[in-house]
This record gives C-alpha cells, sequence and structure tokens, in this order.
C-alpha cells in the first residue's frame, strides 16, 4: 500500500508539472511564438519592424509595382487621418517617401497609435519599412494636425505574382495607456502658449498638401 | 474501509467514495444538461418564426453563450467524469480512485463554477453574451463588467476538470489489479486514458487564455488588442488549440461507452480491438494539429489553409477504422435491441452523418460557405447530441441496474429512444438546409427564406426536451420501483464490473479480482 | 413485426433525408447551396456537390452493411454469433481505401483554394470597415466613401407590419460594382470581429480590428445579391445585412459620378437654416436608423450599456457637449462625425433635445455642426 501511494504521488506530481507546463506554454510561448512566425511567414500581414539594410539596394528598374495606402480609424478615434496620396508605383529597390495627415479635433491631448497591416501576405516579408510612424505613439494637441512620413523599399525578390501591395494603418486611441506621453505634450504647449509660438508639424512635408484625394463624407476640405 | 457510507448530508459533503461522487457528478450534470436545454428551447421559441417575439437580441445572445457553456462544462464532461468515477475502479479491479479526497474536491468546487456563471444573470450587464467560444476583442473590451465572473468561473470548472484527469490518469497507471495488462483493459478506460490526458494538455490552456483576458481586460496588458502590440486573432489560436482537444475530450469516452455496449447486445467479441486503440490515440494526437480549420475565413495565408485542410481530413482515416469496427462487431453477431443499443446504433449512423458534414467542413474553399452558418450548427450537434449525449444516455440505461441493482422498464426506455431520435432529427437535419441556404448561426432574428426549416427545428427540439423529462421518470422509477436486477444483467456482458453483486456493494474489489475473469473482449 | 416495421421505417426516413437535395422546394423550402455568380462560387458549388456525392456513397456502403446486418444477425431469428475479431486484411483495407478517397478530395480542392488566392491586379478597390453594426465602403482612390446600414423598419421586427421580401436583408445604400470586373475588396473592424459575407460571390472575409484581409470577386451577372454577417458581433449581429448591386459598366460610370457629387450637394445643403418641425421630421428619421438600435425607440436605452437619452446630463446640458458626443462619440459610443451628414446631425440632436420629456426648446442648424467641426 506505501509503496502504491508513493507511485501515486509520482505519478500526481509529474501530471501538476504537465499542467503548470502547459499553462506557461500558453501564456508565455505561444503569444511570442505567435508573433514570431506571424514576422517569419507574414502571417495576418504583419509587416516587419525598422529595416536597417547592409548593403545599397539595387533598384529593378524594369519592374513597376503598385504600392497602395489605406488608413482607417479604429471605433473612438475621432482623428482625421488619411494618405497624401492613395497609390504610388515604385520600381523594387527604390527608397520612397510618402506622408499621411493626422488631426485631432477634439479639445484635449490625445495619443494615438497606428497598427500596420499588409495584403498579399506574402508580400510582408519584401516590403521594408525604413522610417515610420508606426514605430511610435503620436501625441497631438488640441486641434493639432501633423504629417506623418513613411519610408520605404520595396525588395527586389517580392515575388512575381505580387503586383499590387496595399498596406493599411488602422489608428488607434491608447491616451488611456500613454499617460506619460500626455503629460509631456501637456507641457510642451504650455512652453509653445508661453513663447507666442505657433504649433508646428511634426515632420516637415516634402510635398505640398493640397493634392490629397480621399474619402466622401469629410466636409472640411469643401466647405 | 468495510464501513457503509455514512448518514445524512455529510455522507455526500465529505464523500471520499468513488461511487457516491459518480452519483453526484452524474446528478450534477443531469441537471445542468437541462438548464442548458431550457436555455435551447428559449433560443428554439424566439427562432420559431422570423421577428422578434420572445427577448430581445442581447438577452437571444445570452442565451446562446450560456447554452454552450453550461452544456460543454456542465452537462457532457461532469457526466463523462461521472461515469469515470464510477467504473474504471470496477473495470480495472481497483478498491477506489487513487486521490479520493481531490475527487471530493473535484466535484464540490463545480457547483461553485456554475453558481458563479450563472448568477451574471442577475447583475448589470448580464450573462456573458460573447458566444461560447468568446472572442476578443468582443469578450474583452466590448464585453459586459460581468465577463471577470465568467473568467473565474471557467478557471474553477478548470480546475476541476484537471483534478478529475489526473485522478484518472493516477488510478488507471496505479491501481489495476494485478493481471490486468493495460492491453486488457476494456476501451472505456483506454478511451479516458487517453481523454485524461488530453484534458491535461488542454485545460491549462484554457486557463492561460481566459487569465489572459484578465489581464487585459483589468491590468492593462495587450495580448489580444491590436491597439497595443497583441492581437485579436492570437486569442482564436490558442483558444481552438484549447478548443479542438476539446471536442475530442467530448467524444473518445463516447467511443469507449459504444465499444462495450455494441459487444454485448451483438454478443460477439469487439472487432479489432488493438485498432480502436491505436485510432483513439491517433485521433488524440491529431486534435493538437487541426485546430486552425475553424479559422479557415481569418485570412491565413494559402500555405497555413493547405496544412490544415490536410490535417483535419486526415481524422477521416481513424474515425473511420472506428466506425467500419463497431458495424464489423455487429455484423454476424447474434443481436438484440435493448435500450442502451438501441442508443448505440444511433450514435454510429449519426455520428457518421456528423463526420461526413465535418468532411465536408474541413475542404477549406468550401468552407467559406459553411464557416459559421447553421451548417456548422448542424454539424456539431450532429456530432456531439448522438455522439456525447446519446452515449451517456446509453451507459447510463446500460450500467443503471449495476449501480441501483433495479431494471428499468423496457417499453419506456424504448419510448424514450424514439422520441428522443425524433426529437434530434427533426431539430438538426433542417440545420444542415436552413445552413446551406444561408442562415448565418446566432442569430435573434431571420429572413422569412428559412422560416419553414426553422419551425421544423423548433418543434422538434421541443419533441427532444420532453423525451429527456420521460428520462427522469424512467431513471428515478428504476430506483424506486424497477425490478430486480441480476449481478450479469446482460446477457453478453463481459467484464469485471459484471463479476460484483447488483447492486454493487459499497466498496467493491477491496481484495483483487481473481485473473481469469480478466479475459480482453 | 412491430420492431420490424420500425426499423424500416427509420431506414426510410434516414434515406428520404439523403435524398431531398435532389428534390427541387420552392421558397422557404430552399435546401442546398447557392451555385452563385461568378466562377469562383460555381466551382465551390460543384466541389460541394461532389464530396456530399461521395459521403452519400460511402453512407449507403456503410448503413446499408448496418441494417443488413441488423436485420440477418439478429438474436430472434434464432442466428449464433460467430466469434471473429480481427483481420488485418480488412484492417488495412479500410485505413487505404479512405486515404485514397481523400486524397481524391484534397486535389480539386488545393486547385480551387489555389484560384481564390489569386493576387493578379484588380479594376476596384473597395475598402470594407465593419462597425458595430453597420458596414462602410469606401471605393479607394475615388472619392466615394459611405456607411450601408439595414433598412427593415422596426415596425417589420416587432411584427407589427408584414415583413417584406428582403426582410433583414435589405440596406439603405448598397454597395455598387459593375459586372465582369474584378472587384478587390479590403475587409476591415473598426471595434471587433465581424465578417463579411455575400453567398452569391462565395466570398467571406473576417474583418478584424487593426488587420486588413483582402479577397475578390468578378461577378458574371448582373442582379442584387445579399448577404449578412457572419461573426457574432454583438447585440446586433443579426441586423447588419449586406446588398450588393452589381450593374453594367456605364451604370457604374453613371452612379460613382452621381455619388461624387452627392458629396458636393451635401456641402450646399449644410449652409441652408432650417425650421424646427423640419429638423425634428428628420431628427426621428436620423433618430431611428441610427440610434434607436441602442438608445431604443422611446428613448430610453438598455442602461447600463445604452444609456437613456430621456433626462440624460448630456442632451439636457450645453450643447457643445452634445455636439462633441454625438461627432466625437466617447463612453463606448461611436463618432458619427463622418457617418451623418451636417443636416442629419444637426436634426438628430434637435430631435434628442426636444423629444422623449426633453425640453430644450433648442434648434441646432447644420452650420453649428460645421462650425463646431471646423472649430475644433
Amino acid at each position: 500500500m506505501a509503496a502504491e501511494q508513493k507511485k501515486t504521488k509520482h505519478i500526481l506530481i509529474k501530471l501538476l508539472g504537465l499542467v503548470v507546463a502547459m499553462f506557461v506554454f500558453a501564456i508565455w510561448v505561444m503569444p511570442p511564438l505567435y508573433n514570431l512566425i506571424c514576422d517569419v511567414a507574414g502571417l495576418n500581414g504583419k509587416t516587419q519592424g525598422q529595416y536597417v539594410s547592409a548593403v545599397a539596394a539595387e533598384v529593378d528598374t524594369s519592374r513597376w509595382v503598385k504600392v497602395q495606402f489605406v488608413a482607417v480609424n479604429n471605433e473612438g478615434m475621432p482623428w482625421e487621418f488619411q494618405p497624401n496620396e492613395f497609390s504610388i508605383k515604385v520600381h523594387p529597390g527604390e527608397a520612397t517617401v510618402t506622408h499621411f495627415v493626422a488631426k485631432n479635433p477634439t479639445d484635449s491631448i490625445m495619443v494615438g497609435q497606428a497598427v500596420p497591416s499588409m495584403v498579399p501576405s506574402n508580400a510582408t516579408n519584401y516590403f521594408h519599412k525604413t522610417e515610420c510612424f508606426c514605430f511610435n505613439k503620436q501625441t497631438l494637441g488640441p486641434g493639432e494636425e501633423a504629417e506623418l512620413g513613411l519610408r520605404f523599399i520595396v525588395d527586389q525578390d517580392l515575388p512575381k505574382a505580387v503586383k499590387t501591395i496595399t498596406l493599411s494603418y488602422s489608428l488607434f486611441d491608447v491616451t488611456d495607456m500613454s499617460d506619460s506621453d500626455v503629460e509631456s505634450k501637456e507641457q510642451e504647449l504650455q512652453a509653445l502658449h508661453t513663447n507666442e509660438l505657433s504649433i508646428l508639424t511634426e515632420f516637415v512635408p516634402d510635398k505640398p498638401r493640397n493634392n490629397y484625394i480621399h474619402v466622401a463624407n469629410r466636409m472640411q476640405p469643401l466647405i | 474501509m468495510a464501513h457503509g457510507p455514512a448518514k445524512g448530508i455529510s455522507r455526500w459533503l465529505f464523500t471520499t467514495n468513488h461511487k457516491d461522487i459518480g452519483s453526484m457528478y452524474l446528478w450534477f450534470s443531469f441537471a445542468m444538461f437541462l438548464l442548458g436545454g431550457t436555455f435551447a428551447l428559449v433560443i428554439r421559441m424566439e427562432l420559431f418564426q422570423p421577428g422578434l417575439q420572445i427577448v430581445e437580441p442581447n438577452f437571444f445572445n445570452q442565451m446562446t453563450t450560456m447554452h454552450g457553456l453550461v452544456m460543454v462544462f456542465g452537462a457532457v464532461m461532469p457526466a463523462f467524469v461521472g461515469l469515470a468515477n464510477w467504473m474504471i475502479p470496477m473495470m480495472i479491479g481497483a478498491p477506489d480512485m487513487a486521490l479520493p479526497r481531490m475527487n471530493n474536491w473535484s466535484f464540490w468546487i463545480l457547483p461553485f463554477a456554475f453558481a458563479l456563471l450563472v448568477s451574471t444573470f442577475f447583475m448589470d450587464g448580464g450573462a456573458p453574451n460573447f458566444g461560447w467560444t468568446f472572442y476578443a476583442p468582443l469578450s474583452t473590451t466590448y464585453a459586459p463588467d460581468t465577463v471577470t465572473f465568467f473568467i473565474f468561473g471557467v478557471h474553477i470548472m478548470g480546475a476541476s476538470s484537471i483534478m478529475g484527469a489526473i485522478n484518472i490518469v493516477a488510478t488507471i497507471l496505479n491501481l489495476r489489479a494485478p493481471g490486468m495488462t493495460l492491453m486488457k483493459m476494456p476501451l472505456f478506460v483506454w478511451t479516458w486514458l487517453i481523454t485524461a490526458y488530453l484534458l491535461i494538455a488542454v485545460m491549462p490552456v484554457l486557463a492561460g487564455v481566459v487569465t489572459m483576458m484578465l489581464m487585459d481586460i483589468h491590468f492593462g496588458t495587450s495580448f489580444f488588442e491590436a491597439a497595443g502590440g497583441g492581437d485579436p486573432v492570437l486569442f482564436q489560436h490558442v483558444f481552438w488549440f484549447f478548443g479542438h482537444p476539446e471536442v475530442y475530450i467530448m467524444i473518445l469516452p463516447a467511443f469507449g461507452i459504444v465499444s462495450a455496449i455494441i459487444p454485448t447486445f451483438a454478443r460477439k467479441p469487439l472487432f479489432g480491438y488493438s485498432s480502436m486503440v491505436y485510432a483513439s490515440a491517433s485521433i488524440a494526437f491529431l486534435s493538437f494539429i487541426v485546430w486552425a480549420h475553424h479559422m479557415f475565413t481569418v485570412g491565413m495565408p494559402l500555405f497555413g489553409e493547405l496544412v490544415f485542410m490536410y490535417a483535419t481530413m486526415l481524422i477521416a482515416v481513424p474515425t473511420g477504422v472506428k466506425v467500419f469496427n463497431w458495424v464489423t462487431t455487429m455484423w454476424q453477431g447474434a443481436m438484440t435491441f435493448e435500450t442502451p443499443m438501441l442508443f448505440s446504433i444511433a450514435f454510429v449512423i449519426l455520428f457518421t452523418i456528423g463526420g461526413f458534414s465535418g468532411l465536408m467542413l474541413a475542404i477549406a474553399p468550401v468552407d467559406f460557405q459553411y464557416h459559421d452558418t447553421y451548417f456548422v450548427v448542424a454539424h456539431f450537434h450532429y456530432v456531439l447530441v448522438p455522439g456525447a449525449i446519446f452515449s451517456i444516455t446509453a451507459a447510463v440505461y446500460y450500467w443503471l441496474p449495476k449501480w441501483t441493482g433495479k431494471m428499468y422498464d423496457e417499453t419506456l426506455g424504448k419510448t424514450h429512444f424514439w422520441l428522443a431520435f425524433i426529437g434530434l432529427n427533426v431539430t438538426f437535419f433542417p440545420m444542415h438546409f436552413s445552413g446551406l441556404a444561408g442562415m448565418p448561426r446566432r442569430i435573434p432574428d431571420y429572413n422569412p427564406l428559412w422560416a419553414d426549416w426553422n419551425m421544423i427545428s423548433s418543434i422538434g427540439a421541443f419533441l427532444f426536451g420532453g423525451a429527456q423529462i420521460l428520462f427522469l421518470y424512467i431513471v428515478i422509477r428504476a430506483i424506486v420501483s424497477g425490478k430486480k436486477a441480476t449481478d450479469r444483467v446482460w446477457e453478453g456482458s463481459h467484464g469485471l464490473e459484471w463479476t460484483v453483486p447488483s447492486p454493487a456493494p459499497y466498496h467493491t474489489f477491496t481484495t483483487p479480482p481473481p485473473k481469469e475473469d480478466m479475459q480482453s473482449y | 413485426m412491430l420492431i420490424t416495421c420500425k426499423r424500416s421505417l427509420a431506414l426510410l426516413f434516414a434515406t428520404s433525408l439523403m435524398l431531398l437535395p435532389a428534390i427541387g422546394f420552392a421558397d422557404g423550402w430552399q435546401l442546398n447551396m447557392t451555385e452563385g455568380v461568378t466562377s469562383i462560387s460555381k466551382e465551390v458549388y460543384k466541389l460541394h456537390m461532389t464530396v456530399f456525392y461521395i459521403c452519400c456513397v460511402i453512407g449507403v456502403v456503410v448503413f446499408g452493411a448496418m441494417f443488413v446486418s441488423m436485420f440477418l444477425h439478429r438474436k430472434s431469428r434464432g442466428v449464433k454469433a460467430s466469434n471473429f475479431h480481427e483481420s488485418v486484411v480488412l484492417e488495412l483495407l479500410w485505413t487505404i481505401v479512405p486515404a485514397l478517397i481523400l486524397i481524391v478530395i484534397a486535389i480539386p480542392s488545393t486547385t480551387l483554394l489555389k484560384k481564390i488566392y489569386n493576387t493578379d491586379d484588380a479594376e476596384i478597390d473597395i475598402l470594407i470597415t465593419a462597425h458595430q453594426w453597420k458596414w462602410q465602403y469606401e471605393y479607394l482612390g475615388e472619392d466615394v466613401s459611405f456607411f450601408s446600414i439595414s433598412s427593415t423598419p422596426p415596425s417589420q421586427i416587432n411584427n407589427e407590419e408584414e415583413k417584406g421580401e428582403h426582410y433583414l436583408l435589405e440596406v439603405d445604400k448598397p454597395l455598387v460594382i459593375p459586372v465582369g470586373t474584378k472587384v478587390r475588396f479590403l475587409v476591415t473592424a473598426g471595434d471587433v470581429i465581424h465578417s463579411w459575407w455575400v453567398p452569391d460571390l462565395a466570398v467571406k472575409r473576417d474583418a478584424i480590428p487593426g488587420y486588413t484581409n483582402e479577397a475578390w470577386t468578378q461577378v458574371e451577372q448582373e442582379g442584387v445579391y445579399r448577404g449578412q454577417c457572419a461573426e457574432l458581433c454583438g447585440k446586433d449581429h443579426g441586423f447588419m445585412p449586406i446588398e450588393v448591386h452589381v450593374v453594367s459598366k456605364a451604370k457604374y460610370a453613371e452612379w460613382i459620378g452621381a455619388k461624387k457629387d452627392e458629396v458636393l450637394a451635401i456641402a450646399e445643403a449644410s449652409k441652408k437654416v432650417l425650421e424646427l418641425d423640419e429638423l425634428m421630421a428628420t431628427g426621428e428619421e436620423v433618430y431611428n436608423t441610427n440610434c434607436a438600435s441602442c438608445h431604443q425607440a422611446d428613448g430610453k436605452g438598455l442602461p447600463p450599456t445604452f444609456p437613456a437619452i430621456a433626462g440624460s446630463a448630456i442632451a439636457m446640458g450645453e450643447l457643445s457637449g452634445h455636439l462633441n458626443r454625438v461627432i466625437n462619440g466617447g463612453a463606448g459610443m461611436p463618432p458619427f462625425g463622418e457617418q451623418l451628414t451636417p443636416v442629419e446631425a444637426a436634426a438628430v440632436i434637435t430631435f434628442q433635445r426636444n423629444s422623449f420629456g426633453n425640453d430644450m426648446g433648442q434648434l441646432v442648424q447644420p452650420i453649428d455642426v460645421v462650425t463646431f467641426k471646423q472649430g475644433q
């Protein structure tokens, strides 16, 4: 009987170990593993992080790739958010700069985070962002407007079947999670106010702003 | 050791006897079955015809959610654990479960889990309304505040299942009577051993996924929230990594039950015992690599879709082996059709039909049309109702004389079977049609295009529900005034559980049974 | 005898159920998947039927063997049970044969899936954003974007009026696409997960917040095709239909031109000053389409999730607060600034401030809304 109980205890400990291991697996292994697989395989259109190239890419002038830009506001995000140009034709290997415009129409400081997503999913590994506003949170004061820059290179090895790449950004309101960003913005605004300086945009636009085409139901530019 | 049960309520509160605990599990699960069934009838009432009549949409969502949760975690799983408690020690010649005090715990925390879950009906915001699959962010950012109670309820259910499973593994591995080798164990014991391992592997994953929800809701993490770098699709991956094995948790013990009943009433040994064991094990293994077939429409890359489609189709092979083995077991037997046999035959037929629709659903390009329609509802009810509910019912009729020492009324039993059989088919068969015709699932109101099928389904549901009340009456009548049962009970019965008297004494096999009683059958 | 009779009845029942799909029925009794109106949907239908027939054949063999056995090998017929319980040949046979059948099914499935995943250029790109509980369609590169909401009147839902033919499958502003043109859909969501499904196009794609999914269609036949949200998305999941109008290329060009003019017309209308009764009438309409599903037709809401308008601090408070809530949303309510024209926004705010017992006696003009939006 004693030997039996010892064996039972042994089984119990092993099985409890398995339980703990599976719990740990679910919380601490599966999410990072999933992100890793997404990064490697381009699952879910997750784009890669900042790209640093070792060698300057060669421009493949024999081929055109259409890159489209889409802006989506998540619910409860009142910012006006849109790409400066909806579609650009680029050569693979060529570094290109484009801009999105964001405006905070409310009377309080807000923090936004843009989440990128790309289709088709087999293009994600061949689209390199060397600079992107999506790497950081964006803080805008009341009524403030900003041009948000994006610099990218389409890889020469992009599969031949891919002729169009669509990059979409969903803008989320993350003000509640970003107390420090709001505070530093408050201080900045106060400093500006006392110096009677006008509000500057974050990026200096390298293209005039008036050429943007986007979104009906958006009355201001028309009135 | 040789004492009888304690008197009064303390017998049930403090019992460590596997038979007492088994009975409590079974009664509890039947109560939950009626509760979940009531929710289902509210759903069917609302869907009886187009338009909103009985409930408002948010309450309808609470009904579908609670119906799923209560049936899966309250009715089916505890019923199987109850059967395991009663039968496994008696089948392997053990005096009790390996961890009797833990056994008491794993039962008694269950009523609390469900009290917690059901209490949300009476709170501000109401019961969970995001479906039993509780996809984020509907179940996190957009959930009613009561979601926290739901999370704790799931945690407790999970703990109960894990403890039950550990107990079963320890009992099977450690307490088999001398001579009871693994390959001599009845198939019910085998399938439960595999099920228990599945439970131990995936219930912690369920606990993990609700814990991540809890942290997202209350502690500012962003596992499932895109804004903070998380991903709502991750939720679905983790959930279905639990969810698909869970589906097999609800069907493997049923395979074991049917593999015990069909040979008994065919008076012929089970065909292909060892291939049954291997098929069960391979089904369990495959269940870990097919989860994303629930997610064909989330936009996986082509490669992912193909892999999960092929893996899912593969499940048809071991499942097919099982069905063919049961049919061959019946072949050239000398069959009689008592109630347990009727339910088992219905199990084989209807489960196979559910398997066919399962194969159709596995085909990813076509699944784009089936996904989240009533075709899916028809599929999983064809697998779960005949699969789990019919097998549990068959098991109750089959072993009730052993448990109580009394026979049930055969005519009433057969009446129950035919009512349930007809009710089930009338309820769920039309759902194939309404689904193919384009009716999405989980909607409280619909276009008159699907009105006729829905009306038939609703009528069938009430027939099926009524049949279960008859079941309750039959069981109570048997306990109160049934005819005395013999020890063997059935002419063709084989196995250790039939070598003890009927009713089974409070303590059985305090000394191991003789080896000659243990031929595999 | 009785038992045999029952059994043959059961057999009859089962076979008749299997035969049903072959029989055509009138409306209300539709049995089978639609063939649809695209080459993909037709192939999907064909594959569906192929797999179904394979299942039927297997079913006939397996159930046939069972029924024969149940008839012949009954104890009541005085048979003796034989004792065989193993056969390597048989068991190998029914492992290998199903595997071969699966391979036969897998080949066309793979081919079809590859076609669905084709990434060739499309002529039109449409961004579909799902919201609780409406669809937003944005014709990318054109200046056209609008919301599409269920147009089934509440009186039909509440059984006060007879239900129309397209009950719960009709919208105020349908999606319009040209025939014979490859159209690409980019599908995403603004709040929870939804799923955009039109059976006739065989397109079902989940709309997931933060991610953009892709699907395409090329419809070969003009007509109106209807669908619904297919993923549980909260209270009104059953009330967010989809209506796709497939029209000739010429008509499409005309339509998209008219849509662009509409934007200018709205701007023009926003400058007008309206009377109270005009505002109240428009406001009530707008309220019933956009607000009533949450705040209820009687303005009492469904607290605590959906607060009442009647006696609400916002509707009875400062106008700027009311404007802010309607235009920018907040406290769980989505912003309506994009969805409502200034006339509609002004009307609904006026309506809310002067109904359900609220008596602010205040007129809100479209220009107020425009000024508020600009002044922010």
